[in-house]
């Protein structure tokens, strides 16, 4: 696919946001994958025209993040993470069942487009692991069965929550936020959940608070 | 010692993202207070607090914010360092996702001080929920009139940009952090120059850490003398732990510093299945493991100094006799080699021949000999390494051999997943079966 007129004026409007406008080359980036499902030569030509830089410059940055692909996706984007917390605490299994789900290793796409799989790092989530990613968005605490159970959904085009965020979208449309975080979704689904609560319900049950301004401990 | 729930006070409120939520518990009274004083005022107030970075390093934040060069006619910048991706860190994610509006608040606020009228909140890409919950927070705080031009009258102007990274653990170093928000590769500078004097654009710049960034609205809010009542002298405040791993109740929990593993884990639920600790980690991967005799240390700055590893981020991983130490640190050298920039030799380079070692040992043929040659690698990495990134791979090895050199030679003769069934590690019971 090209990169539209609309598409050149988005990426003009990213530029827009910093003193210099370089450093709306990343977002411009996931605005590539937004529209193309992945980071396209048009894409690049696109920002290099946008910014004044050189394609070889952006495709340097851009080979150098990993959330950047040079080849297609799928519709939806699944990361399981195998980090030492996660992975050994059943991150392996859910990769491994997913992987078998499937019928694709790290970083392919199913033949028909509609997955992709890939063996992510820490996700920042270790308090709800084994945690495992769709387009981005959490799946946490996972057995191996609820991750095919998340795959067979999708499949079927039934409704799937993220546990800490909104339904699952696309990759591309994940993308988009990405370039645009402000998408109108912050109200969407549950963020905060029993784990982010652990401490808060601890010490409410057991009448533990901070000390009020002015009282001593 | 007790909890003391601060920055997640109000969690449950299912609203408290939202701008109403966060001003009906007193959201944005700090800031309306430190616009009517005098930036230098507030620094002071912040060097006095005695608050830490939270990110890892622990270097004092009023003295960084001190280092800008004030009345020098350049532009500041203040950098919220939210790419969060040492394996084990799981706090900064939370608290945006959950209270956006104090890491806002703390911006525009922090930004004051340092005469800084752009902020930047760097938040890695892996984690679109937590973007859009600070970019719906950043949007509604400018319709309120807290972002702008002339905020509430006070003459300051002030807006922040919220920036997805792209999936790169190397730019939660700082200077690496800058040169990605400038839009290039993610690698360290040398330094000095410091941020403090030539960052962002080449302009003085301050990077701080969301929670660091989240503790000051309450400091501004609630005072010096209520602040320093948590934690120690050197150690002072509160700090959002996050406690994972083989617990019965992992998550967050919020209380002082000082307090001890033993405690955490009793709001933790225990180990699972009344198992054993056989070894933890107080604040991510690059801080060296600890075991079962070091529950009753204070988790400080300067204990866990003295202990011979560090406080890191504060979000101790616990692990129980299911788990393989070897494969745990070879794990963790395989993230290393993955994220390792490429800028120096010693990281490039030092990842992956350890990283080969270590498989080797946990597939049962490791050499002998190699345990002491994998120190010496660690050794030629350890501040040989541009950055602190590099240091940090060098760092999981030697503290495991230390404490587990017998299982290291058993791996000499046997893979580790003969030694350690892997289906007993997995916190689902189960979880191997379809």
């Amino acid at each position: 696919m090209t990169i539209s007129d609309q598409t050149l004026e988005r990426m003009r409007e990213l530029a827009s946001r910093y003193p210099q406008p370089r450093s709306a080359l990343l977002p411009m980036l996931h605005l590539v994958q937004s529209v193309d499902g992945e980071v396209t030569t048009d894409g690049i030509n696109a920002c290099a025209e946008v910014l004044g830089i050189s394609p070889a410059e952006v495709t340097g940055v851009s080979t150098f993040y990993t959330m950047y692909k040079r080849k297609p996706v799928g519709e939806h984007h699944i990361g399981v993470c195998v980090n030492t917390l996660c992975g050994l605490l059943g991150g392996d299994a859910v990769y491994d069942a997913l992987s078998e789900r499937l019928g694709v290793g790290h970083n392919e796409p199913t033949a028909d487009g509609k997955f992709s799989l890939e063996r992510i790092e820490c996700q920042a989530a270790c308090t709800h692991a084994p945690v495992m990613t769709v387009d981005w968005e959490f799946i946490d605490d996972v057995t191996p069965a609820a991750a095919v159970d998340v795959v067979d959904r999708l499949e079927r085009g039934e409704q799937v929550l993220s546990t800490r965020g909104p339904a699952i979208r696309t990759f591309q449309a994940t993308e988009h936020t990405l370039a645009f975080p402000d998408d109108g979704l912050a109200g969407e689904g549950t963020s905060v959940d029993d784990k982010m609560l652990a401490g808060l319900r601890y010490a409410k049950e057991h009448n533990m608070s901070a000390p009020a301004h002015g009282q001593e401990a | 010692m007790t909890l003391t729930p601060v920055i997640t006070e109000h969690w449950d409120a299912p609203d408290l993202y939202t701008i109403e939520g966060y001003r009906r518990f007193g959201g944005y009274r700090a800031l309306e207070s430190a616009l009517k004083q005098d930036p230098d005022a507030i620094i002071t107030t912040i060097k006095d607090s005695g608050l830490r970075g939270r990110g890892g390093a622990g270097f004092p934040t009023g003295l960084k914010w001190s280092f800008v060069p004030q009345n020098d006619g350049k532009q500041h910048y203040l950098v919220v360092n939210a790419d969060e991706s040492e394996p084990g860190a799981c706090k900064d994610i939370p608290i945006m996702m959950a209270n956006p509006h104090a890491l806002v608040e703390g911006v525009i606020i922090s930004s004051f001080a340092i005469r800084a009228n752009h902020a930047f909140i760097y938040i890695r890409g892996e984690v679109p929920n937590a973007l859009r919950k600070v970019a719906n927070a950043v949007a509604e705080a400018r319709r309120a009139g807290y972002l702008g031009t002339n905020v509430l009258g006070s003459g300051f102007d002030i807006d922040i940009v919220v920036h997805a990274g792209a999936g790169a653990y190397i730019c939660g170093e700082e200077t690496a952090l800058l040169d990605s928000l400038e839009g290039f590769r993610g690698q360290p500078r040398l330094k000095p120059p410091f941020p403090a004097v030539a960052g962002l654009y080449a302009s003085p710049t301050v990077i701080n850490n969301v929670e660091t960034i989240c503790n000051i609205p309450y400091i501004i809010d609630r005072g010096l003398d209520w602040f320093r009542q948590f934690g120690t002298e050197k150690s002072p405040g509160f700090k959002v732990w996050a406690v994972s791993g083989h617990v019965n109740n992992p998550g967050i929990f919020e209380a002082p510093l000082g307090i001890t593993m033993r405690q955490l884990l009793e709001y933790a639920g225990g180990v699972r299945g009344g198992g054993n600790v056989k070894f933890w980690l107080p604040g991510g991967s690059s801080v060296p493991l600890l075991t079962a005799e070091h529950l009753d240390l204070p988790l400080t700055y300067e204990e866990m100094a003295a202990a011979g590893t560090m406080l890191g981020t504060g979000t101790p991983m616990i692990f129980d006799d299911t788990v393989s130490v070897v494969k745990a640190v070879t794990r963790w050298l395989e993230f290393y080699k993955h994220e390792s920039c490429g800028k120096c030799t010693p990281c490039r380079e030092g990842t992956y021949w350890i990283t080969g070692m270590l498989e080797t040992f946990e597939h049962g043929h490791g050499r002998e000999s190699d345990l002491e040659l994998l120190v010496s690698a660690c050794n030629q990495i350890a501040g040989r390494s541009f950055c602190a990134l590099g240091d940090a791979a060098a760092t999981p090895y030697p503290a495991a051999l230390k404490y587990f050199r017998d299982e290291f030679v058993a791996a000499t003769h046997t893979p580790v997943d003969d030694t350690f069934d892997p289906v007993a590690s997995y916190i689902h019971a189960g979880a191997a079966a379809r």
